[in-house]
């Protein structure tokens, strides 16, 4: 990894590309993490931003309170968003469908209102974040890109896993018909606590650098409804039944996105997002994928 | 010692909240509830609403109210062409739950940020005679402003109930949401029934837009605040029954109003979505459901 660090600082292209880089490998992340629990099982998570943000806070208190190196904060970061995706995997017992998704939308603004409350952590007005002065290699910038696309790697190495295994092809079947595959000796609660636990883990490691990454931390920038929507819609516009469909949809929406906000606004971007969303979610249904699979088919 | 009287306005302004949020939530009673159609977008119609009373009463002087009674026939057949949208790519194909969820959520991002594209983030609001003022009732002051969308969220209320009861297509769209094929059978046409519910559920949706304005100021993204408020007071509410709207409603204004009083008004938002939490897991058919 270090030493893809260093070949990709030595690089000299635009810093801002570094920049813009960051998020849209940070929106591979998100778009896979979602898309184990939202494309693979079938329940649709509007609660990405309690995730991604619990990830980030979790970061801001342990640089607060011990200055902790970064991969400790990303591993924290992880375990503790994995505990609160194992505990709304606990709610599908008796939450399905349009219930769950209501429930982690609520989920996210409650936990927004708690940190809002916890002046530790900044409570409304923000933190600042101070960047440890030296990277290990090149700007921080550079590093913070690094560790994403290393991040990017992992989740989607480990979302190509989980869909070729048995555990895929247990969701799958969860997500076509629960009490079928119940019947047929699926262990479906086990395996809905696999997809909420490592969805939420992915979430929170997604959410771990942005500390340093803006270092200025409020919780509306963290808890960003923007995530919420961004997260479904890019492997919705990827394809949502394989690991390539939410890296397509990422890289294609989040470049749009960030060439959208560099050259007509940043509301412009969401809107955008909302229309790309709703035009194929009637017109094309099965995502990108679902549109290359029907010309080939011709 | 304690405030009693703190305690008294609170509950006061809390029971007018309530009759507010009941105005709120009707729609989504009619359209979650009856239909069962996740309308997540719901509370962007309400914001639709209010913008609609603002720019009536800024460019014309209107009175908001008045505005928006003036536009509900306009939400109504924004809604109806919305659920047709809907029905034709979701609803006939059988994969409503996903995609539909998916679509509305969608739907709301477009019609928010369409506004702050054209309104900007700036909090807009409404000149009306009754704002501003208020009565005082034994040490508890009444403010018109409070007052005023709490009746016309009552007769709304009373009017949605009236017309469930007691009309042909109120009782048809009851029936719609108890048994589909019985009413095909019938010679009715379910979809003919649930796009005038749907229209309905959109209107009221506006016209509580209107009331919201006339409460507070509002912002493109002051729907986000009204998400968890409709879905909670509906699920305790029992899902479609208007009546139920109306005491959870109450119930939720006045435990929102008492946090704001007595814990300071950033817990209140998670209050509503606190108990739509809790509700969902405990008893998801509600206070009042079958």
């Amino acid at each position: 990894m270090v030493a893809a660090g260093v070949l990709i600082a030595s690089l000299r292209v635009n810093p801002y590309l570094y920049f813009a880089g960051y998020v849209i490998f940070q929106y591979i992340v998100i778009a896979t993490a979602w898309n184990i629990l939202g494309g693979y099982a079938g329940y649709v998570n509007f609660g990405t931003p309690a995730f991604f943000a619990l990830g980030a806070y979790t970061a801001v208190f342990l640089i607060q309170s011990i200055r902790a190196p970064l991969p400790v904060l990303i591993l924290a970061g992880g375990l503790v968003s994995a505990l609160l995706g194992l505990g709304i995997g606990y709610l599908t017992l008796r939450l399905r469908g349009v219930f769950f998704s209501i429930a982690t939308l609520a989920l996210s603004i409650v936990l927004q209102t708690m940190i809002i409350n916890w002046d530790y952590v900044g409570g409304s007005r923000g933190l600042s974040v101070i960047r440890p002065s030296s990277p290990p290699f090149g700007s921080y910038v550079t590093f913070l890109f690094t560790v994403m696309v290393f991040l990017a790697v992992v989740a989607v190495t480990a979302a190509r896993f989980i869909e070729r295994s048995w555990i895929g092809r247990g969701l799958a079947a969860l997500r076509d018909n629960e009490e079928a595959a119940e019947c047929m000796g699926v262990p479906t609660l086990r395996l809905k606590l696999f997809a909420t636990t490592i969805s939420g883990f992915l979430l929170g490691v997604a959410g771990a650098p942005f500390p340093y990454y803006v270092t200025f931390v409020e919780p509306n920038s963290a808890f960003n409804l923007d995530y919420a929507v961004n997260a479904l819609a890019m492997p919705m516009i990827g394809g949502t039944t394989s690991w390539i469909g939410p890296v397509i949809g990422a890289v294609l929406l989040g470049s749009a996105q960030q060439l959208a906000t560099v050259t007509i606004s940043s509301e412009m971007n969401l809107f955008i997002v909302g229309v790309v969303l709703v035009a194929f979610v009637v017109l094309a249904p099965e995502g990108i994928l679902g549109l290359v699979r029907r010309l080939r088919a011709r | 010692m304690f405030a009693w009287d703190l305690l008294a306005n609170a509950v006061v302004a809390g029971l007018l909240l309530g009759g507010f949020y009941a105005a709120v939530s009707l729609g989504v009673s009619i359209i979650f509830g009856l239909l069962d159609i996740a309308n997540i977008a719901q509370p962007a119609f309400l914001i639709l609403g209010s913008y609609a009373a603002y720019v009536m009463n800024s460019t014309f002087g209107l009175d908001p109210i008045l505005t928006g009674l003036l536009f509900t026939p306009v939400f109504y057949l924004l809604g109806a062409a919305v659920y047709r949208v809907y029905y034709g790519s979701f609803e006939r194909r059988g994969e409503e739950s996903l995609r539909g969820l998916v679509f509305f959520f969608g739907l709301l991002f477009i019609i928010e940020v369409s506004l702050s594209l054209k309104f900007g983030v700036d909090y807009r609001l409404v000149q009306a005679g009754y704002i501003g003022k208020s009565i005082e009732f034994a040490g508890v002051g009444i403010a018109y402003r409070l007052l005023v969308p709490c009746l016309v969220g009552l007769a709304m209320t009373l009017a949605l109930h009236l017309f469930l009861g007691r009309t042909f297509y109120g009782r048809a769209i009851m029936a719609v949401s108890q048994d589909r094929l019985a009413l095909r059978l019938m010679g009715a046409n379910p979809v003919k029934i649930k796009t005038v519910a749907f229209g309905i559920g959109i209107a009221a949706a506006s016209l509580a837009g209107a009331l919201l304005v006339t409460i507070t100021p509002v912002i493109p993204s002051s729907d986000r605040d009204y998400i968890g408020r409709m879905f909670a007071i509906t699920v305790l509410g029992g899902m479609g029954s208007i009546g139920g709207t109306l005491v959870a409603a109450v119930i939720l204004g006045v435990i929102e109003s008492l946090m704001a009083t007595f814990y300071g008004p950033s817990w209140s938002l998670a209050v509503s979505f606190g108990i739509l939490l809790v509700a969902l897991a405990v008893r998801p058919a509600g206070l009042f459901g079958r």
